[in-house]
């Protein structure tokens, strides 16, 4: 008995110690943002002991903040939107819809994921210049409207329904769009959820491609705002931190928020491989 | 793969004729994903290996067909093989130690202990943290002076390094962080595979008089090698491409060391306009990312098969 109790807390002192490693780094950042500059100096603080709150201010401030925020806002929710109900339709033709090429097309789709984003950079790049869309919500939004991942997600998850209520309704002379507007969608609030919760991620952290397609401050994310603002301000850390807490807070909420679906779609995926 | 064939339902699909199928409605149903992944993945993928047979630095109007010679101007590049060197580390290392740690983890919160939800979170919330911002505070914490890591190895009488001005501890520091940002991922997949681990195989073993030591070495290991081939994969591929970090803590220096692909074609292509070069070393990106892929095919059709 003895025995079980000694290991039981054995294994709580080791998960404890790795949790703390994990989340040392969001204390830190935390108990910074809320430091006066001029305690800057003392130890590192594990439990905030100052409330500077307007530190946020300053930061928030000190840079475009409010308009990198608008600017990733709209860019992440166009792209939830475009990427789920686009997702959602090919994975339901892919699913259950009966033409010539569907399977090589759907792993045409498939092998899209294969691509590394680096191959396909610099032509994407210069099909968006072409349009014309250099720091425009387009660039931010169109080349990333579909996610091959989300497709996979929802043509699993349409293959998992039965498929009477949707027999019926085509007997009953119901079109395809009728069928999966009417029937299938409302069905489908799980995997919506799902493929919801990585689009934002996905979005809300992307720094690589609004870094190239967009240039004037105007048009920045949240992301690449915050990697100018470190290149202004390298060293008050008070402000970056009170910055990179404000940057990191939606994804932190989101994923709160969404935690089941999201690591149900992690592991599903995953172990299906 | 198994089961996702579709059963062929009574003729009613038939009215929409046989060769065409329903071609009409499913040409709506795919059109935006046809266009999107045929404009900005299908279609760049194939140009830019097009690219990488010109010089062209993206303004001219007219670009010079070089042949293989911005390969061989890479073959031949100092810059280029340091990358090569360092991209390899930094995977390498990223993807070892993160595979480890997880396992730990993963079999520590698999048995039943008060608290499992909350240690869940804590591990996997650096896997959601924007890069940006946890490289941002990295960089803090490894600052030489005031910096948690260095304040905490004075504490024991050490003293640390300039990490990420150190030509020999930079890449250690950035690897750190990939692993901080990975353990959570692999934890939770490894959850899930050794949630599926019939209790029954370890009953048994122990009837035999196998210690936890051994049941870990001949049932659960074993039975994770699927998992274990999938998570190495999966963080080989990312790994490879590793840009975010690096911009932000330390541009790949100090003196290149830690100028992963990434970030060296990032500077080539949109610092330095030379697009077709940039697009030859996207192209030993893919390379390298179709081996690991390839690598994978051929060793799950040879073993586990069972899987799926």
């Amino acid at each position: 008995m003895k025995a079980r109790a000694l290991r039981t807390a054995l294994v709580h002192l080791l998960l404890a110690g790795g949790a703390f490693l994990s989340a040392m780094p969001f204390l830190w950042m935390l108990t910074t943002a809320l430091k006066p500059e001029s305690a800057l100096y003392q130890p590192p603080l594990l439990f905030p002991a100052h409330f500077q709150w307007e530190n946020f201010a300053k930061a928030w401030q000190a840079a475009p903040f409010p308009r990198f925020f608008l600017n990733s806002a709209v860019m992440t929710a166009g792209i939830v939107l475009a990427q789920t109900l686009f997702s959602a339709m090919a994975g339901y033709a892919f699913a259950r819809m009966r033409f010539a090429g569907r399977d090589l097309l759907f792993f045409g789709v498939l092998g899209t994921m294969m691509i590394p984003f680096p191959v396909t950079l610099i032509p994407s790049f210069l099909v968006v210049n072409w349009l014309g869309w250099i720091d425009t919500y387009n660039a931010l939004i169109v080349p990333r409207a579909v996610s091959a991942f989300a497709i996979f997600l929802f043509r699993q998850f349409f293959l998992s329904l039965p498929r009477e209520l949707e027999e019926a309704a085509l007997m009953d002379g119901a079109g395809r769009l009728t069928i999966f507007f009417r029937i299938v969608l409302p069905l489908s609030t799980p995997v919506i959820a799902a493929s919801a919760i990585f689009s934002f991620l996905f979005a809300w952290n992307d720094f690589l491609w609004p870094l190239i397609v967009t240039n004037s401050p105007d048009m920045r994310t949240v992301q690449v705002g915050l990697a100018m603002f470190q290149g202004q301000y390298g060293v008050f850390w008070t402000l970056l931190s009170a910055a990179a807490t404000i940057v990191t807070l939606p994804a932190v909420l989101a994923f709160l928020a969404a935690q089941r679906q999201f690591i149900a779609g992690i592991t599903n995926t995953g172990l299906k491989e | 793969m198994n089961g996702v064939r579709l059963q062929k339902t009574p003729s009613k699909a038939s009215r929409w004729g046989r060769t065409l199928g329903e071609w009409p409605a499913a040409l709506f149903f795919l059109l935006p994903t046809v266009a999107v992944l045929g404009t900005f993945n299908f279609y760049p993928a194939l140009y830019s290996l097009y690219l990488s047979l010109f010089e062209w630095n993206g303004l001219s109007p007219t670009r010079e067909f070089v042949g293989l010679a911005n390969y061989a101007r890479l073959l031949a590049s100092g810059e280029f093989w340091n990358s090569l060197r360092v991209t390899l580390l930094y995977a390498g290392g990223v993807t070892l130690l993160a595979l480890a740690l997880g396992l730990g983890v993963a079999v520590l919160l698999n048995q039943p202990i008060r608290g499992q939800a909350v240690y869940r979170v804590l591990y996997f919330l650096p896997v959601i943290t924007p890069t940006v911002a946890s490289g941002v505070v990295w960089k803090y914490l490894f600052d030489p002076t005031q910096g948690v890591v260095n304040r905490g190895l004075a504490g024991v009488g050490l003293e640390g390094p300039s990490w990420l001005s150190d030509p020999s501890w930079a890449l250690a520091a950035v690897v750190v962080v990939g692993v901080w940002k990975r353990v959570g991922f692999n934890m939770v997949v490894y959850l899930a595979a050794l949630q599926g681990i019939p209790r029954a195989y370890y009953e048994a073993a122990q009837l035999d008089g196998a210690g936890p030591w051994q049941q870990f070495r001949h049932i659960t290991l074993p039975l994770l090698a699927p998992t274990t081939f999938f998570l190495v994969v999966t963080a080989l591929i990312d790994a490879f491409q590793v840009f975010d970090l690096v911009y932000v803590m330390t541009s790949g220096g100090p003196l290149g060391g830690t100028d992963v692909l990434g970030y060296y074609l990032y500077r080539q292509g949109f610092r330095y306009s030379e697009l077709g070069f940039a697009s030859a070393v996207a192209y030993v990106m893919f390379a390298l990312i179709f081996a690991v892929t390839v690598a994978q095919f051929r060793l799950t059709r040879g073993g586990g098969q069972g899987e799926g």
